[in-house]
């Protein structure tokens, strides 16, 4: 018989999940009108509220929603907006649309890459930056373009890389 | 602009301004507005996108016309003391064509702004969107008005026809007999969406449209569910637009508020309203089936057609699917009619087209253009050219689904069928200049590997086509490709684009196959020599 090895290791990196979080996510899926067709509004909520959507909370919005778990992690790993797993403090978001890329954003991306030591998707050990590569913004005037958290940096040459970082 | 004031001064206030500061610049202006005690007199209106998104921010002076750009907070105090009060131009903020070096001082003298005919875009920098009373100035609200009190729901469809409308999402089908198929499907239950879903990476006119004139897309939408006979519009749009969701839902309210959306509108028996749902990033979500899946709350797969949406759609009822600009153009379609519109543009391709322009051109940003216009005036007469005297190489057309135009066709007339002709196509209208320093070879890859990327995985030729496509690229770019990959591409592109089950799919292929057509020794050069001519791909030799 085979192990449900996978099954077992997940569970023990499990980390416990504040009740409250939960609380105010049975909230808001009790205000709804109705539940039908709603999973992926119910996970951008899930994950504004928790920051990610780890095993538990994709089972707990199954639950919720009278689905099976399958369905809800078979959305979550469909749509690039939903991780399962944790971000750090400050995302950095570098565009790699068209209008970026003949820009060079590839170049931004090593060297950010390079300096914090984590590859695209990534989060740095000390869980301080997470790195990705996101299609277009649609700044493409301020082409290359990064943006971390809210702040959008326009026309980013890599010798800016560091002076950028120092800020967080 | 509803008021009497002496001056107003517009503040560009989309997504690329806005990331320059233009909040913080608006706020300045009022600030020493204040203090000069002018408030009064002049008013500051922080508006949707000027399409200028190069020299952003802007300021545009009403009714001067004149156009002061790459403003910073700081310059406001210098503006209202020179141009407001002792109305003089400040000159160094003033535009400068860059192949004359002189000043422009007024929009409509601007070479970015000549040739081109703003319909969709037509409100975009002119009103504050958030304040329904500023389209209503405009003539907002007025065709639904009119639809509604004075024409059938068939009259309003065969309006919509004679216009010769056609989709602006990228497939180009005639809007009117979308509506008219939505329309015979007889059921107690019908549905409006709008796709809002912008997922090619460089095109961003639905988000500036959605942006600048939130109330033109909710006006037409109303339009069409009274046309095909259906209450309830959904707006499906992507979750990485939150400028875009705050202005629509700020819209939506006011909208129900003013009971232009809701229950009896305009003293009548018909009932209409718009809920937005968010997308969650997976680019096939543009195709409309899986558009609808994913409106459903499932994973944005599509679905074989027949039956298409207007038969059965969301929640299997007659659905229609429009674009966002398509929505935009119909309230002037029903207020000047048909035959203006089909009076602009080509034999068949009518009305104009937003394109986002950008890449290696001087004036990155959003320009609407009548449709036959040339391809040469769009770069050198509205782009400015091509950046730092460089040549132009190449431009691409739709996206990912599109293919690249060489400076051989730059005479051709741009509409859906011509360039369809020339192995591009119209797609959503992203339009990216590319200069001799890009490698035509890596801008495949840089394709494939978004398509393969996107794939949704449910049928084989695209789920493992594309991956292997571009794995070829791969290997050409690294200096290991063979002649014979070349072969292996156009065959294995043909097969792709055969038998793939959906848009995606049936047109990834285009970007290798058209550059391979015209970019062939760029691609050998690669291959035999291992010479990379742009010194793009690492690893190999760099000579032109």
């Amino acid at each position: 018989m085979l192990e449900p090895l996978i099954l077992q290791e997940k569970n023990n990196q499990e980390e416990k999940l504040p009740n409250e979080k939960y609380q105010k996510l049975k909230k808001y899926i009790d205000d709804l009108p109705e539940t039908e067709g709603t999973l992926i509004q119910v996970l951008h909520k899930a994950q504004e509220i928790f920051g990610y959507l780890p095993r538990d909370v994709q089972l707990y919005v199954a639950r919720a929603l009278g689905i099976s778990g399958a369905k809800v992690y078979g959305v979550v790993s469909f749509y690039n907006y939903f991780n399962d797993k944790p971000r750090g403090e400050y995302l950095i978001n570098v565009c790699t649309g068209t209008a970026c890329f003949v820009k060079g954003c590839g170049h931004l991306l090593e060297a950010i890459s390079e300096k914090l030591k984590i590859s695209s998707g990534e989060t740095t050990e000390d869980g301080k930056f997470t790195l990705n590569g996101v299609r277009c913004i649609g700044a493409c005037g301020l082409a290359p373009v990064i943006v971390i958290d809210d702040q959008v940096y326009g026309r980013v040459k890599v010798e800016e890389i560091d002076k950028i970082l120092s800020k967080y | 602009m509803v008021n009497s004031r002496r001056l107003h001064m517009l503040v560009c206030g989309g997504t690329g301004c806005q990331s320059q500061d233009s909040d913080k610049l608006v706020k300045a202006l009022d600030l020493v507005l204040d203090k000069y005690g002018y408030k009064e007199e002049v008013e500051v209106v922080k508006t949707g996108c000027f399409g200028f998104c190069e020299k952003g921010p802007i300021i545009k002076v009403q009714p001067d016309d004149i156009f002061y750009v790459e403003v910073k907070p700081k310059d406001a105090k210098r503006i209202i003391e020179e141009h407001v009060i002792k109305g003089r131009r400040v000159e160094d903020l003033l535009y400068s064509e860059p192949a004359k070096h002189e000043k422009v001082e007024k929009q409509h003298d601007m070479n970015f702004y000549k040739k081109q005919m703003r319909i969709a875009l037509r409100n975009c920098g002119l009103i504050n969107p958030e304040d329904i009373e500023e389209y209503i100035a405009v003539d907002g609200y007025l065709a639904l008005g009119t639809v509604l009190t004075t024409m059938t729901p068939v009259e309003v469809i065969e309006l919509v026809k004679k216009s010769s409308l056609r989709g602006r999402g990228g497939g180009g089908f005639p809007t009117g007999y979308k509506w008219e198929l939505t329309y015979r499907n007889k059921h107690d239950k019908k549905y409006i969406i709008c796709n809002a879903d912008e997922g090619d990476p460089g095109a961003f006119m639905d988000r500036s449209i959605l942006e600048g004139d939130p109330h033109s897309v909710l006006e037409a939408m109303a339009i069409a569910g009274y046309a095909i006979g259906a209450d309830k519009g959904f707006i499906y749009i992507r979750a990485e637009y939150p400028l875009a969701i705050h202005r629509l839902n700020v819209a939506i309210d006011q909208a129900r508020e003013m009971g232009v959306l809701g229950k009896g509108l305009f003293d009548t028996d018909f009932n209409f309203d718009i809920e937005l749902k968010y997308g969650a990033g997976a680019f096939v979500c543009g195709e409309e089936t899986a558009l609808i899946n994913s409106v459903e709350g499932g994973r944005g797969e599509p679905n074989a057609k027949p039956p298409f949406p207007a038969e059965s759609g969301l929640w299997n009822r007659p659905t229609c699917v429009n674009n966002v600009e398509t929505f935009a153009n119909i309230p002037p379609i029903i207020l000047k009619g048909p035959e203006w519109f089909s009076s602009i543009g080509s034999e068949k391709s009518k009305g104009t087209k937003v394109f986002a322009l950008a890449g290696k051109v001087n004036n990155v940003g959003l320009v609407e253009v009548p449709m036959g216009i040339k391809l040469r005036d769009i770069i050198y007469e509205i782009g400015g050219g091509i950046r730092g005297d460089h040549k132009l190489k190449a431009v691409q057309t739709g996206g990912p689904s599109g293919g690249c135009i060489t400076a051989e066709n730059l005479d051709i007339a741009i509409d859906y069928d011509s360039l369809t002709s020339i192995g591009s196509m119209m797609g959503s209208g992203g339009m990216i200049v590319m200069d001799e320093e890009d490698c035509m070879v890596n801008i495949a890859k840089f394709y494939l590997e978004f398509t393969e990327e996107e794939s949704c995985g449910k049928c084989t030729p695209c789920r493992i086509g594309n991956k292997r496509l571009h794995e070829i690229l791969t290997k050409i770019t690294k200096g290991e490709g063979t002649e014979e990959d070349l072969e292996r591409l156009v065959n294995l592109g043909q097969m792709i684009k055969e038998s793939s089950l959906c848009g995606l799919g049936q047109t990834s292929p285009n970007p290798v196959l058209s550059t391979l057509n015209h970019f062939r020794d760029e691609y050998l050069e690669h291959i035999i020599n291992k010479n990379c001519p742009a010194g793009v791909c690492k690893g190999l030799s760099n000579k032109s």
